[in-house]
């Protein structure tokens, strides 16, 4: 089997402790939740860094609470339990639906919440082992000077595969994070950056502690959409979040639209001007979709075709709204049933 | 003594396999679960190069690290190897040449697996990379270099047969269907890893712990690489985490740590990792087919022309075989008056392939199966009875002189039917729902071993003792295809006693008699032939013993429920434990043996030892699915499956092989592929497999997989034990078809190629004028002249006309292993049989070593 590098291992019981060791690191060192992402990185050798704090001895990244209506979710908080909450599965769908469809059962027993929003950036050609990426000259997300995806381009291609950011960012969630100067809160579409390898905008040494979700109000709606291959195991190819607010003559008021696995953050749609003040109509889901799909521009970073990845991102679009309507997505046609597929959560 | 069929008392029950409990309790040991002590742990070194020749290789730094023990290159284990004695072309480490991504050029053997992975990066090997081949097209076009230093260019090997006059059949038919299919490689993906130990027995004969289905082919390729006489060599193939063929080649890992644990006299291990196992391969050889095919104005085939184009990878493996395959079982199914075949087998710098599941048939029977359908369609008949109304004759010979035995196909076409509702659905279901149908047939056993000789293909002992016990020992594999259970089930049967009660040692060449291995469904049938013969044998010598004591005669002597008894006077009997008393009482030890060896093959031409087996399995199959026609997306709904099994010895296990295969195929249908990827030329000369990984190599779920009908059609074929035939590869065969057929019914589309993805169906549906995806030709071959044998019904004998005299060792493709083990000595390059015997390659230069 593949082994892990050799490395250091430190597990601090406070939070104060695990920041000031971040610090003390300066940048070398890495965080381990769940280590479903982190572990078989290391196998693969995409991240070897010499020293892991783990968080796994602080209570308090585990809790979760609701003050004011508000909840608040501790990073450490598996991705299961998360699913097992009825405030998140009541009150927040598309973080439930978001969470019910990461991986497997297995790997959401140990995967966190903070961790699937600080997953790694995924690519075709970074998600390889050691030798693989070796045969084809490192790529320069790790050891290498190119990107395989783009090979003229200044930049890294790898893209965000987070389920839970695109639900989080329409919902409107902010997250919290902590350093040795104390802690601060950020909306969690500005916890990203359009970039694969510097992806997260927090400091190395910062500690994503919590997620903090708005206070639900009437009529508000929410879904979440991720088109993958399988109906498990599998990192989204595309990925729709939506979050509507309608009043009690069904006319949204609010609406926001983010589109996930297609860039190397979670994107934000523009899609509340023409959703707030209509009544979902098809017309208006069809300009809703022929507009945002037009964010996707795929490139050779993912499972399936770019062209089909394109394609279908306007019929996910579309489905995902439908679904805000009010239309069951099991009649919504096969790709539907995958796509919003409520994995039997137990 | 002898028993009707319907008075037995565990042939055709229902029950739990007998090693189940260990399974579902995690105790089953594996390969990779041994640990012995000083056991040290190997790691190869791969190329990392598509096609390279290796220059120097500098194992100093790797040699000082501390940990390090040894470290093994090419010239080490200089004896070529490989499955079929005319493919003599693999090396444990590679000597001078790599020819694939993962090419093994190095071992490593340090105290512990994260000591000799670091070891590997220490290595300092220097490379003259070659210009590569990719895919069958490069390899016609491009003869130099050549990654292998025989066969013709880079063409391994060009077979044509041709059965009666085809072009005039062809030109009396009212129809001619002319088709272009092809078939994507994919490989098994076995849950668990290949896994070996090696280790020195204290008497200083070897031992090699494998996760292998043919110990004894690993056996013999261990005596002639390593020099050591075979009885000098113990090779024990613990149970398979899953097969599929893909372990039935011998592996370089497993000679290396052989090789390693002789030189270092500790144990020593490796277990791969999944990227390598992707590299070993052995798969699904990627196929392109031009299939034409006569038929009369109501269908009936006339004749039938096809050609295939095998992408092989680096190696010979089973290729020569697999060639031969994609043609040979293409009359099995539907009478088939007159056939040619012509196949081509080209190397690519890719893992080699082999045998997968079906091996060599699924290809040709998806283009069959697909292109009957498109008959039907043309022709305006039912799919179903277009099938039914040419289906092969049981008890015949067929135009390639396969010999038939029962086939009750026709009846598995009404299961699925009538189970379908196909009369009230096919056609008549909602755009977007459609219903597909296709058939199949596989053999139960190659008729032919791999290597020529006249022995018996398994043999079965058994010892028993006062205690009752009953030990029957054989050397097939366990690869968790149940043949443990099928040998404890026909023992027990025989014997009267529960399969509980037989102790099993299996897969263990020191201990049990030869079994060739498990592979081309051959083990129920033959193994069960060698344990029912053992078992009688130890019937007849305790029934004679007890009918003496007893004074009952022999023949009214039942042997059931754990007793031996009058069936006149069931009251009248002893135990089994006191009939197996009384036994060795009057025989002394009780001991028996059995064996099995397959009837001589009707096809006397060169290549026709490829395709005759003692039985043939038929399938058929309807798939339901709905596709949704803006994405392409396709859901399979549901499969009905009728599978004619002759007879199933243990119906659930019988069930399991069928759902297997139906997951099996499903994944094979819709989204497995071995791809590879080139990157932009001018900045790497890359060649890989796109992802080698079980993430994203991606194969279905238990959330795609559909309900499952399946029918066991039981019509016991004379030449099964109990009448048994295969059920482990056949009923994968015909759902791939099924499946683009029933595309057909739901939205008018035809995808000519596997794996059928959402891309593919979306570009079909844009395709206005064919509505079709699919490769659009067929490369120019220049095939040989075939060799001419006339089918039995135009006075045949079974014999080519344009052939010389052959040799009887020439009678197969299979050639004599003239390397015996320890005695000759062994030239440093492929010595089996050529193409060309004259053509000798020069001995490579071998690279320089430093250590």
């Amino acid at each position: 089997m593949m082994r892990c590098h050799r490395f250091r291992y430190e597990s601090p019981a406070t939070l104060r402790e695990a920041c000031a060791r971040m610090t003390d690191a300066g940048g070398e060192a890495m965080l381990l939740a769940g280590g479903t992402d982190l572990v078989p990185n290391m196998k693969r050798r995409q991240q070897v860094p010499p020293t892991i704090i783990s968080l796994r001895r602080i209570p308090e990244l585990r809790e979760t609470r609701i003050t004011d209506g508000r909840i608040w979710i501790g990073a450490m908080t598996t991705l299961a339990s998360l699913t097992t909450n009825p405030d998140v599965r009541n009150r927040h769908p598309a973080l439930f639906k978001a969470a019910a469809q990461v991986a497997t059962p297995h790997l959401r027993n140990m995967g966190t919440l903070g961790g699937n929003l600080c997953l790694d950036t995924r690519c075709n050609y970074y998600d390889q082992n050691y030798e693989w990426r070796k045969a084809i000259n490192f790529c320069m997300k790790k050891e290498g000077e190119i990107c395989w995806v783009a090979p003229g381009s200044p930049r890294c291609w790898a893209v965000s595969s987070t389920d839970t950011a695109p639900a989080l960012m329409a919902l409107g969630a902010q997250v919290e994070v902590a350093g040795v100067d104390g802690e601060r809160c950020l909306p969690v579409s500005e916890l990203y950056r359009e970039d694969g390898i510097e992806y997260l905008s927090k400091k190395r040494d910062e500690i994503l502690t919590r997620v903090l979700l708005p206070v639900p109000v009437a009529g508000e709606f929410s879904t979440y959409w991720k088109l993958r291959r399988r109906g498990s195991f599998d990192f989204p190819v595309l990925s729709v979040a939506a979050w509507i607010r309608r009043d009690g003559d069904g006319i949204v008021e609010a609406a926001r639209l983010v589109l996930g696995s297609i860039a190397s953050r979670p994107l934000l749609a523009p899609a509340s001007s023409i959703l707030v003040g209509s009544a979902l109509s098809e017309e208006v889901i069809q300009a809703v979709a022929e507009e945002a799909s037009s964010l996707a521009r795929p490139l050779d970073n993912t499972d399936f075709s770019l062209g089909w990845r394109k394609k279908s991102a306007h019929h996910l679009i579309q489905g995902a709204l439908r679904e805000l309507r009010g239309d069951n997505p099991r009649e919504l046609g096969p790709i539907a049933r995958r796509a919003a597929e409520l994995v039997p959560v137990f | 003594m002898s028993r009707p069929l319907s008075g037995m008392k565990v042939v055709g029950k229902p029950r739990r396999r007998v090693d189940a409990r260990a399974k579902v309790t995690g105790q089953t040991r594996f390969a990779d679960d041994l640990v012995l002590p000083r056991m040290l742990h190997c790691k190869l070194l791969r190329s990392p190069h598509p096609h390279a020749r290796i220059r120097r290789i500098d194992a100093r730094a790797a040699l000082s690290m501390p940990g390090v023990k040894l470290v093994l290159t090419g010239a080490d284990l200089p004896i070529p190897y490989g499955i079929l004695p005319v493919s003599q072309d693999e090396h444990a480490l590679c000597l001078s040449r790599v020819r694939f991504v993962g090419d093994p050029v190095a071992a490593v053997v340090a105290v512990d697996e994260i000591t000799a992975f670091e070891a590997l990066d220490e290595i300092q090997v220097d490379y003259e990379v070659l210009p590569t081949i990719a895919d069958p097209l490069e390899a016609l076009a491009t003869p130099e270099p050549k990654i292998q230093p025989y066969g013709e260019g880079n063409v391994h090997k060009k077979v044509a047969l041709e059965f009666g006059d085809v072009d005039a059949a062809m030109a009396g038919a009212d129809h001619v269907f002319e088709d272009i299919f092809f078939y994507q490689g994919n490989t098994h993906l076995a849950i668990e890893q290949h896994a070996a130990v090696g280790a020195v027995d204290p008497d200083g004969k070897l031992t090699l712990w494998s996760s292998t289905q043919t110990p004894h082919y690993v056996h013999r390729a261990l005596a002639r690489v390593l020099q050591i006489p075979a009885a000098h060599i113990r090779v024990i193939a613990m149970p398979n985490g899953g097969g599929f063929g893909g372990k039935s080649d011998p592996f370089n890992h497993e000679i290396v740590v052989a090789k390693a644990a002789l030189v270092l006299g500790r144990p020593v291990k490796t277990c791969l990792n999944r990227e390598e196992v992707f590299y070993c391969h052995r798969g699904r050889h990627p196929v392109t087919m031009k299939l034409k095919t006569g038929v009369k104005s109501d269908g009936s085939i006339v004749a039938m022309d096809l050609q295939t184009l095998l992408d092989g990878g680096a190696y010979g493996s089973y290729g020569v075989a697999s060639t031969f395959y994609t043609g040979a079982l293409q009359t099995v199914t539907y009478q088939v008056p007159r056939y040619r075949f012509r196949g081509c087998r080209t190397f690519t710098n890719k893992p080699p392939c082999g045998p997968k599941r079906g091996h060599g048939t699924p290809q040709p029977r998806f283009a069959q199966e697909i292109q009957l359908d498109k008959i039907a369609a043309v022709l305006r008949l039912d799919p179903a009875r277009l099938r039914q109304s040419q289906l092969a004759k049981p008890h015949s010979l067929t135009a390639n002189y396969m010999r038939l035995g029962t086939i009750s196909l026709s009846e598995c076409i009404d299961r699925v039917v009538e189970g379908s509702d196909w009369k009230n659905r096919y056609g008549k279901l909602p755009f977007g729902h459609g219903i597909g149908i296709a058939c199949s047939s596989y053999l139960c056993g190659a008729g032919l071993p791999i290597y020529w000789n006249t022995l018996p293909h398994s043999g079965v002992q058994l010892q028993l003792d006062r205690s009752g016990r009953v030990t029957a020992f054989c050397g097939a594999a366990e690869i968790g295809q149940g043949s443990d259970d099928v040998l404890a089930n026909l023992v027990a049967e025989v014997l009267g006693v529960d399969p509980f009660d037989i102790r099993l040692v299996t897969g263990d060449t020191d201990l049990g008699p030869v079994d060739l291995g498990s592979y081309s469904s051959r083990v129920t049938l033959m193994m069960g032939h060698a344990a029912i013969q053992a078992a009688e044998r130890a019937r007849d010598l305790i029934a004679q013993a007890v009918s003496a004591k007893l004074e009952v005669p022999v023949a009214r002597l039942v042997f059931a429920d754990r007793r031996v008894f009058d069936a006149q006077d069931p009251a009248r009997g002893v135990s089994f434990a006191e009939a197996v008393q009384v036994g060795e009482a009057m025989h002394g030890t009780l001991g028996t043996t059995g064996s099995y060896r397959p009837p001589e093959s009707a096809a006397k031409y060169k290549g026709g030892g490829v395709g005759p087996s003692p039985a043939y399995s038929y399938s058929a199959c309807v798939v339901e699915v709905q596709v949704q026609p803006e994405t392409g997306w396709v859901e399979v709904e549901k499969v009905w499956i009728a599978h004619d099994i002759g007879r199933a010895l243990n119906p659930v296990l019988a069930r399991g092989q069928v759902e297997g295969s139906i997951y099996m195929a499903l994944g094979e249908a819709l989204m497995e592929e071995m791809d590879y990827r080139r990157l932009p030329r001018h900045l790497s000369a890359a060649l890989v497999h796109k992802f080698p990984s079980m993430l994203e190599y991606k194969s279905p779920t238990t959330l795609e997989m559909p309900e499952v009908i399946t029918y066991l059609v039981e019509d016991p074929d004379d030449a099964g034990p109990y009448g048994a035939k295969e059920v482990g590869q056949g009923p994968l065969l015909p759902v791939m078809p099924a499946l683009a057929n029933a595309l057909y019914d739901a939205v008018g589309i035809r995808v000519d190629e596997v794996p059928i993805t959402p891309e593919k169906i979306l570009r079909a549906l844009g395709d206005r004028t064919a509505h079709r995806c699919g490769p659009k030709s067929f490369p120019f071959i220049e095939w040989p002249e075939p060799l001419r044998v006339p089918p039995p019904w135009e006075g045949g004998d079974g014999k080519a006309q344009n052939e010389g005299p052959r040799r009887r060792r020439e009678g197969a493709i299979v050639a004599p292993d003239v390397a015996q083990p320890g005695l000759s000595p062994h030239p440093s390059t492929p010595e089996g049989r050529r193409e060309k015997s004259d053509e000798t390659s020069p001995a490579p230069e071998l690279p320089e070593v430093l250590r």
